[in-house]
């Protein structure tokens, strides 16, 4: 369902390069729950960038669904983001003057969904979350593990494609983490396509499918693992 | 429906920043004011005076000689009125004296007019009759009096038949005027009237000085104006006359009233394109303040246009409520003004309101779209790892 080609993204430090990315080649399924996996500087948070539509690779193809993004403009990225993509980030980044309402509402409204439809989609991402009850709190008046659901709850509101989450429990304690992780489940379970991006090999370890990034490079994937090992039986 | 969630999210940032937002539309509050107050005062000071004016006989042609002799008498200015540019003469002079009545006394002014000039100047009767010229011819010791005047001899308005002592002289009152209501331009209120050649007598005046001359209709009023020059000219001589158009006196003072409406409202808008240059500065703060918000807001899915209309509708929020603000300032403030002068009535007029809004909306979106611009441009991955 998305398909990585040879992607390779350099940056410029000073008047060095860096190879964020160096030829990477990845497929993603649907439903799949992948768990994208690296120490800090391995290019993960890179990789995240260009699957989420918010940076273009320099080299390579990336296609959801059939469709070089590579070749989109700004305003398509906008679009792609929009339909495909539901982010959860590790900050949470929930906009601090709306509700956790206003803020799971905000993907449809830059959708154009109408009123009515959008209420029921909002109430019921929030349900899923187990939010209803705090609907109309501000994030300054929830806890973090509540903080992310909402933001679990704006990334699932639209349907997403894909749901992509940075380091989710990255700023969580235990008991929230094990929520979040226990909702990300659920979501797979109910058949969407999940890419996780954490350097805890125990939150990854949960994931169905692992891919490991060193200095640009993907030096392990589970699945052609098994592909392989398939093979060689 | 989009621009319905936007205004949402933009009154409430206004309201979230409640000193801020009001900092920054002092500046169009002002600036609102100072056009709205400015153009307003210019142009209740211009109804009043030509309003005045114009009751002063806004057709007519004034024509003063300051020259005595050869002497001009009332019936060879009566003969003008035969040309056919012309409509009516009216013989005038004035003077002041002292009247009593009923125990009471007043300074007053004293009119000896001829019968036209009760016409020329609209002179409203509230009591009795008009002034006849055969009353001039046979020196008739009648008076036609001003609401003031009879109020404040007698106590009353109905006065006719009363006498009073002018100057040492007794008249008969035939008449009382409708009170008008005094102000600088205009002293009927405060005027006895008497039949020309008997006011002449009484004032110590030979000969007409001042008189007024209509035109037959309007297109014939520089006609008439040409008619009477070569008049006073063949009569007294080039440099001892002077001929005024009423008319053209008050297209002067409208222009040039309406110059001053120009010129001030000029600075006013001065004041608001500073208070719009207050707008984008606070907006480019904003812009920085919120780049993490717009980098969260393009991940969810907002395209450029949104981000510019978020920002454009704030600052638009912003200069408009200004401008209520300002509008509804100025209206106080001339209610007060009002209270206070009572010879002008000033009021926002609709025009003056909608040209106030109208910039106060334009100077939102002209200084709304840099700083909506920039905000619009910022990448989100950058915008995000803003802290």
């Amino acid at each position: 369902m998305i398909t990585l080609k040879n992607i390779r993204k350099t940056y410029l430090v000073g008047n060095e390069e860096v190879h964020a990315l160096d030829g990477v080649s990845l497929t993603i399924e649907e439903h799949e729950f992948v768990a994208v996996i690296g120490s800090s500087g391995s290019g993960k948070s890179t990789l995240m960038n260009i699957i989420g539509c918010l940076d273009t690779a320099d080299e390579g193809d990336y296609l959801i669904e059939g469709q070089n993004v590579n070749e989109l403009s700004e305003k398509q990225l906008g679009k792609m983001r929009s339909k495909k993509i539901g982010f959860i980030f590790q900050q949470f980044n929930l906009i601090a003057k709306l509700d956790a309402y206003e803020n799971v509402e905000l993907p449809l409204i830059y959708q154009g969904v109408g009123a009515k439809q959008r209420r029921e989609r909002v109430i019921q991402a929030l349900e899923q979350v187990g939010l209803s009850g705090r609907m109309h709190h501000r994030p300054s008046q929830l806890s973090g593990g509540q903080q992310q659901r909402v933001a679990v709850a704006r990334a699932l509101v639209t349907n997403p494609t894909l749901i992509l989450a940075d380091e989710p429990t990255g700023n969580l304690d235990s008991k929230s983490s094990r929520d979040i992780m226990e909702l990300l489940h659920q979501l797979h379970g109910q058949g969407n396509t999940i890419v996780l991006i954490t350097h805890d090999n125990e939150i990854a370890a949960e994931a169905s499918r692992q891919v490991k990034l060193w200095d640009g490079k993907i030096i392990m994937d589970t699945k052609s693992e098994d592909q392989r090992e398939e093979a060689s039986q | 429906m989009k621009v319905t969630q936007e205004l949402k999210m933009a009154l409430s940032s206004v309201k979230a920043n409640k000193m801020r937002s009001f900092l920054t539309m002092l500046g169009i509050i002002i600036g609102v004011m100072a056009v709205t107050l400015l153009v307003s005062l210019v142009q209740g000071a211009t109804n009043s005076i030509t309003e005045q004016l114009s009751g002063l006989g806004g057709s007519n042609l004034s024509c003063v000689v300051t020259k005595t002799t050869p002497r001009i008498t009332f019936s060879e200015i009566q003969t003008l009125e035969q040309e056919p540019e012309i409509g009516l003469v009216s013989a005038y002079s004035s003077g002041s004296g002292v009247a009593k009545a009923a125990g009471n006394q007043e300074e007053v002014l004293i009119y000896a007019i001829s019968q036209n000039y009760q016409i020329l100047n609209q002179m409203e009767i509230a009591q009795g009759r008009c002034l006849l010229d055969s009353e001039s011819e046979y020196r008739l010791s009648n008076c036609l009096i001003g609401a003031a005047v009879a109020q404040n001899l007698f106590g009353t308005q109905e006065v006719t038949g009363e006498r009073i002592r002018l100057n040492g002289k007794d008249f008969t009152v035939v008449g009382v005027l409708k009170e008008e209501g005094s102000s600088a331009l205009n002293t009927k209120d405060k005027t006895v009237f008497l039949p020309f050649e008997t006011g002449q007598r009484l004032l110590g005046l030979n000969g007409i000085q001042t008189f007024d001359a209509s035109a037959a209709d309007e297109a014939s009023v520089e006609r008439a104006e040409r008619t009477l020059n070569e008049f006073l000219r063949s009569r007294v001589g080039e440099d001892n006359y002077e001929v005024f158009n009423m008319g053209s006196l008050l297209d002067m003072i409208a222009s040039i009233y309406n110059v001053l409406g120009y010129l001030l409202g000029g600075i006013g808008g001065i004041s608001l394109l500073v208070g719009g240059v207050g707008i984008m500065n606070i907006m480019l703060v904003s812009v920085t303040e919120r780049t993490r918000e717009i980098g969260i807001r393009k991940a969810i899915g907002a395209q450029k246009s949104d981000i510019i209309v978020q920002f454009l509708i704030e600052s638009v929020v912003l200069s408009l409520m200004g401008g209520f603000i300002g509008l509804a300032l100025s209206a106080g403030i001339l209610g007060i003004v009002n209270v206070f002068v009572q010879d002008y009535h000033f009021a926002i007029t609709f025009g003056v309101a909608m040209v106030a809004v109208f910039f106060s909306v334009g100077v939102g979106v002209l200084f709304g779209i840099y700083p909506a611009n920039k905000a619009a441009k910022l990448k989100p991955i950058d915008a995000l790892r803003f802290e």
